[in-house]
């Protein structure tokens, strides 16, 4: 399959499918599992990631996990640590890039004011887009989102997604994502997986609209999963 | 007709009754040492060398040698012991090597006190001619506190949830940032427990500087690590077994003393891993 840039490819399917083994793969934390075998080959940029640095690997692809999961730091320094890993130490460009990253999240005016504070101490909502900030901090080409929403209330989730159309500008997006409507409102393309198995692969109102496969077909219409 | 109220309420009290006899001898052992030991205590007999074989005046060498002894010992163990469990817990992977290093760390920990002290006296004071000095015995007994801390820093390494791991190296932080940066600062507090257990017992060992430190009677401080030194529990055996006419009052002060240096290394440490614990956030 091919990702072009600028788009956001949707990833759909039930648990257990292997939506988010393919997306761990796209940046290789699949790697941390030794029972993990993989086979065929992953390109950016037409290089095998395989024969890639693997920390700059991860800079190009950033994730956003299906939990908030903060770091246990403070809130700048949550979005300052990919940064400081690259070894930058100046605490001017920190800030900007931390201010930056932080407007680009939607996190900037509810945070500005206390972002020494414990990351802990914000709501679920908002730990998801400072994830998102931080991820954006060490400015990816591309973003993997792995079911982003599925802790959020709708109000959030609605955050989130505008987040995410409005991301698509500057980066790539992968979304894996449980909820077939999200998959609609925000994908350009929609993978369908089933069982490991890639099932259909199409822009998003034709997956929606005229499946080639009737297991696609039962799947967003609610038949099964 | 069975009854399980009752069935369960003597339960309770078998439960209840383990656990007080748990208490018991802990209570037991600090009424009387504090009891009979505390008269013993004052100015002179902290900071004083033994006098008249050790029948009278202080016991000053032997705490400083003590101190000396436990640090020397945490100052081996520690940074040896952190390193190998930040090695089995991150890095390592399960073959027959790596079993077998665990199994080394097991066995270790079941040697016997007095084997160390052999060890020891073979190792540092005969073969590395160290002599009986304060640098063998605190080898020695840092040798035998390391499984504690292997085993400790293992557990608290691997608490740090999986989760952090992953967020760390999907930001592009390399394996070792990961580590030295998130791992490591909320691992702390466990690895300080261990390290307060490892402390207790290289403190209180008599076996493993019997041949490779103690002084039978040194009423001085010593000069340099390969100096001898008297030491709190050997102190002990000696002035309760093999000096005639020693006050019961002096042997009790020194057992005393030995109690509330264990006591305040102790308290030293919760104050830093309670310190640690406030900073965690999760």
């Amino acid at each position: 399959m091919e990702i072009w840039s600028h788009e956001i490819l949707s990833v759909i399917g039930p648990s257990n499918s292997g939506k988010t083994t393919f997306l761990r793969t796209l940046n290789r934390l699949s790697d941390l599992h030794t029972a993990f075998r993989m086979s065929g080959a992953v390109e950016m940029d037409k290089r095998d990631i395989r024969e890639m640095d693997v920390e700059i690997l991860r800079r190009k692809i950033g994730m956003v996990f299906a939990l908030p999961l903060p770091l246990p730091l403070s809130i700048f320094e949550n979005v300052a640590y990919g940064i400081r890993m690259q070894g930058v130490r100046n605490k001017h460009e920190l800030e900007q890039r931390i201010e930056e990253a932080l407007r680009q999240g939607y996190l900037w005016d509810e945070v500005k004011d206390r972002l020494d504070e414990s990351a802990f101490k914000l709501s679920g909502g908002q730990q998801q887009r400072l994830c998102i900030a931080r991820t954006l901090a060490v400015q990816p080409e591309v973003i993997l989102f792995d079911e982003p929403c599925s802790g959020l209330d709708p109000v959030s989730t609605a955050k989130v997604e505008d987040a995410m159309v409005e991301l698509k500008k500057k980066y790539t997006i992968v979304l894996v994502t449980n909820n077939v409507k999200q998959a609609a409102r925000v994908g350009d393309k929609t993978a369908f997986f089933l069982s490991g198995e890639l099932v259909e692969l199409d822009k998003t109102d034709r997956i929606f609209t005229a499946p080639q496969d009737r297991r696609t077909d039962d799947y967003i219409s609610g038949k099964f999963g | 007709m069975s009854h399980p109220h009752r069935t369960q309420n003597i339960a309770f009290f078998f439960l209840l009754l383990a656990t007080l006899l748990i208490v018991v001898p802990v209570g037991l052992i600090v009424v009387i040492i504090v009891q009979k030991g505390l008269p013993a205590i004052n100015g002179q007999f902290l900071l004083d060398i033994p006098r008249q074989g050790m029948r009278a005046g202080g016991i000053f060498p032997a705490i400083v040698g003590t101190v000396y002894l436990v640090t020397g010992a945490i100052i081996f163990a520690l940074p040896i012991g952190l390193l190998a469990a930040i090695y089995l817990s991150e890095y390592s992977r399960e073959n027959m090597l790596t079993r077998l290093i665990k199994l080394a760390i097991v066995n270790l920990a079941g040697v016997p006190s007095v084997v160390y002290g052999l060890f020891g006296l073979a190792l540092f004071v005969v073969f590395f001619k160290f002599g009986a000095s304060i640098l063998s015995g605190s080898l020695t007994l840092g040798i035998m506190i390391l499984p504690i801390i292997i085993t400790a820093s293992r557990e608290a390494l691997e608490s740090v949830p999986s989760s952090f791991r992953e967020v760390s190296l999907s930001l592009g932080a390399s394996k070792w940032q990961t580590i030295r940066h998130i791992v490591l600062p909320n691992a702390i507090p466990g690895i300080l427990t261990g390290t307060i257990l490892g402390l207790g017992r290289a403190a209180g060992e008599t076996a493993p500087i019997l041949f490779t430190v103690a002084a039978f009677y040194l009423p001085r401080l010593p000069h340099s690590i390969f100096d001898q030194a008297m030491a709190l529990p050997y102190h002990l055996y000696v002035i309760s077994t093999q000096v005639p006419n020693v006050d019961e009052k002096t042997r009790y002060g020194t057992a005393f003393v030995l109690l509330a240096l264990v006591l305040v290394m102790n308290i030293i440490a919760v104050v830093i891993r309670t310190k640690f614990r406030k900073k965690k956030k999760w």
